[in-house]
């Protein structure tokens, strides 16, 4: 069972937020591998907005099956989905919590609507209930 | 007519906790209604009515069913089904 904190690399943080800023004003979306039952992120993967769009993200569908397939391969799971709001605060939406469905997954909510400061938040959300979790970030 | 059909987390709930189970028919709407029989409830979180959820994923061997026929898609012995929910979200 994932811990209530999310401890990342700031190699992986900063990545995150690269990814958000090139994407803004569209929300940015990915995920971040790391071996079952860990609770460690380790592999980055970006993956395409299908919305595109400014205020809602899916991930494409195949595109979702080849990187899920990749993971079982590698015996990986979905240790951080991440996602951008572009105009609102890091904090997980109506249809965030309605549509999480990775119950080990810790979520991760960037913000970029500020020029210069980009929030970034975690969350577990379980049974459609939301926590926050503190992040550490390894140097 | 054995089709596999592959399982995310959140649904292992309604297959005892299983990761793949195996079913049968035509189509995949028969084989949902087949595998309900053992597993109920299962074909609720995926079918809305006459149609496949719009946030649920399902793939026949390597693509997605929207593309195919949907829930009249064809499916036969030896395929394999995989059920991923959709990940989404929005401001």
């Amino acid at each position: 069972m994932s811990a209530i904190v999310l401890t990342i690399s700031r190699t992986l943080y900063e990545k995150i937020i690269e990814h958000a800023r090139k994407d803004h004003p569209d929300e940015a979306c990915g995920v971040i591998a790391g071996p079952a039952g860990s609770d460690t992120p380790t592999r980055f993967i970006p993956m395409q907005n299908a919305e595109r769009s400014p205020t809602f993200y899916r991930f494409d569908s195949q595109e979702q099956l080849k990187v899920w397939r990749e993971m079982d391969d590698n015996d990986e799971e979905p240790v951080v989905i991440y996602h951008s709001h572009t105009a609102t605060q890091a904090y997980p939406s109506r249809t965030d919590v309605l549509y999480a469905s990775e119950p080990q997954a810790h979520y991760v909510l960037v913000s970029t609507r500020d020029e210069k400061e980009t929030e970034f938040r975690s969350y577990r959300i379980v049974d459609g209930e939301v926590t926050e979790e503190p992040v550490t970030i390894a140097e | 007519m054995a089709i596999e059909v592959r399982i995310p987390t959140i649904l292992r709930t309604y297959t005892g906790g299983a990761k793949a189970v195996e079913g049968s028919g035509a189509t995949l709407d028969e084989l949902l209604n087949n595998l309900d029989a053992a597993h109920g409830g299962l074909r609720e979180r995926l079918v809305d009515g006459e149609k496949l959820r719009r946030f649920v994923n399902v793939y026949l061997n390597d693509e997605d069913v929207r593309f195919l026929g949907g829930l009249e898609t064809p499916v036969k012995d030896g395929d394999t089904v995989t059920v991923l929910p959709a990940v989404a979200g929005g401001q």
